[in-house]
Parts: structure tokens; sequence; C-alpha cells
């Protein structure tokens, strides 16, 4: 005899109840969290690399790295004198809400509570599939993309753009060197993502990148304190 | 490897409900994935059927309900299919994907277990 149980339960139920309790540590401590996420080789690191200094003068950062083998990544950014928690992920090619819980942990192991931070950056896995499905217990998700991956990107992984509170456009110093049609790409991107802000930045001549800034500001305002 | 990783999603929220309901044996689950998700049904299948051997679902079938990515246009008032030629836009009016009715799914709708005296499944 077989019996019949109604489950109607998210297949990420156990993920996305881990991403509710991460959520949930971050309200309590005061710290608000971003994802970062991109295909491999949009910029995540370098992005970072370029606002990090500014933004320890204004919060108090912590990172955790997602890489699914090395540690390069972390090893870049730790040079900034911010706490940075690497997390391998092995074959997984996302960070989840398991992981970053995990990273968490070891934060307050290796440097301080959570409730003396103001901003933990986690910079995900290069992968515009997964990470859009996984969440981490994160108050936004920054996609971005290169200017060297076209203009019809938005349109291959929607779910990735259409999820993202942010969006932050890469390497515009090439653009006198691509056939990338700008006005395509933003409008492909309204299309998908009609409110999330976008950033056109270059981290070689800093273009866009105090606008970026100044978004990232508004969405700490509360939490600002600066730090002379 | 991504349906390998929701595979791995699969079972942990399957394992969860399975201790919860004492451990039956579980001869069906059902699944209903949207269209305009990350999961492509047929490679869920396979990473499905590896991922099992061994575990309380060994003697389990996966059946998947692929659902259908359907937007509502509240320009023309009206539902659509959308598109990637279209930039998933509405095919009368061509106003951007606003409201999803539809296609994002990842949801186990229900599961069939065997009842009677041999159907509590081994601790696995």
């Amino acid at each position: 005899m077989h019996k019949i149980v109604d489950l109607g339960v998210n297949l990420l139920h156990a993920n996305e109840h881990q991403a509710s309790h991460n959520r949930q540590t971050f309200d309590a401590a005061g710290v608000r969290c971003f994802n970062l996420m991109s295909s491999p080789g949009a910029g995540k690191t370098a992005l970072l690399e370029a606002v990090l200094g500014t933004l320890c003068q204004r919060y108090r950062l912590a990172i955790i790295e997602g890489d699914m083998t090395t540690q390069l990544d972390a090893d870049r950014l730790r040079q900034f004198g911010v706490p940075v928690i690497p997390i391998t992920t092995g074959r997984a090619c996302h960070l989840d809400a398991a992981m970053v819980q995990g990273g968490i942990t070891l934060l307050e192991r290796e440097a301080a509570p959570l409730q003396n931070f103001d901003l933990l950056l986690v910079e995900n896995v290069g992968n515009l599939v997964c990470p859009a499905e996984f969440a981490v217990g994160e108050h936004a998700k920054i996609a971005l993309l290169s200017v060297t991956e076209g203009e019809d990107k938005p349109l291959k992984y929607p779910i990735m753009f259409r999820a993202a509170d942010c969006i932050v456009i890469t390497k515009t110093d090439l653009l006198p060197y691509l056939p990338l049609d700008q006005a395509a790409l933003q409008q492909n991107l309204r299309l998908i993502n009609p409110t999330a802000p976008i950033f056109w930045v270059s981290v070689q001549t800093q273009a866009g990148l105090a606008d970026w800034l100044a978004w990232i500001d508004a969405q700490l305002a509360p939490a600002a304190v600066i730090y002379s | 490897m991504h349906e390998v990783d929701m595979t791995k999603a699969l079972l942990q929220t399957l394992r969860d409900w399975w201790h919860e309901a004492d451990r039956p044996l579980v001869r069906e689950v059902h699944l209903q994935v949207g269209e305009f998700t990350c999961v492509e049904p047929a490679s869920l299948l396979s990473a499905f059927a590896a991922a099992v051997p061994g575990t309380f679902l060994a003697e389990c079938r996966l059946c998947i309900e692929s659902i259908p990515f359907v937007a509502y246009c509240p320009h023309c008032q009206q539902s659509y299919r959308p598109v990637l030629e279209q930039a998933y836009t509405c095919p009368t009016c061509h106003a951007p994907l606003t409201e999803i009715l539809s296609g994002r799914e990842l949801k186990i709708a229900h599961i069939c277990t065997a009842t009677g005296p041999d159907s509590y499944a081994q601790n696995c």
C-alpha cells in the first residue's frame, strides 16, 4: 500500500532555512551583508581591491571569499588589513548558506565577534547560474558583468540579473577597443531588471567607483560611522 | 555539477523531512521544476540516480513535472510566455518582464511512501 504525503516544500528548503538564520544573525549583530556574484573573470576581486582602502576608512569590514580550489583571491584582499575568511568549495560551484555560516564562525574565532563589524562582503564563486538560486542570508545581491561579455549576457542569464539588487558593469576602460553596444546592454539589463541601479565602472581609471561607493553608503546609512 | 549540487540540496531537504516523518520507505518523490529556474530536469534525474544508491532513497523514483514560464503584463492585462528572443517582454506592448505567474518553482510537491509492516527503511 502507498501513502501520498503532500509537502509543497521548496527543494532548497534546507538552504533557505539556513540563509534565513544567517540573515537573523547579521541583523542581530548590526551587520549588512552583500553577496557579489559574476561569471569567472568579470572582476569581483579587482573591484574589491579598488574600493577596500576607501571602505575601510568608513566601515569595519570583513570578507568571506569563495573559490573552488585556491585561496589566491583571499590572499589578494588580505593586504588591506581586513579579515578575510577563505572558503574553498571543492567541486561545488557556489557558496551556500551553510558554508557562509561556517565562515561566520571562523571569522568570530579568528578575528572578532560579528557585532564588531558593519559590513560583510561575500565574494561568491565565479558562476552566473547557481549562486542566483542559493541565498546565503545576504541583504543585497550585487551582480557584476564586464563589458567584454556582450550585450546579450543579461538575456542569457536572466535569473541572476533579475535577482540582483545592484548591477556593476566592469572594465569600462576597455570600451574603446570593443564593439559593445552600450545602450543595448543597458536596455537588456533594464528589461530583465527594471529597478536595480546600474553602475559602469573601471578599476583601472577609477571611473564610476565613487557612485558605487555612494550606493554602498546609502545601504549602510543607519550603521555608518566615519573613522578619522 | 550544478544538478549535483541541486541533488545534494534536494537530498538534504528530504532527509530533514524523512527524520521528522519517522523514516518511512520512500517510493516516489514528485518535483515541480519551473522552466525559469537554473535546473534542467533531465540532468537532475541523472544526478539523483547517481546520488541515491545506499541511501534511504535507494528505492525511490524521482518524477519531475516541468512548470511553464508564464508572465503577466499589467498594461495589456494578459498572460504571456516570455522568450529570450523578445528579451522576455510582452509580445503585444513590449513592456518589460514584471510579474511572473509561474516558472520559478523548485518544489517537492508530494512524496509517495510505502505503508505496511515492511515500510520502515533502514537507518541510512
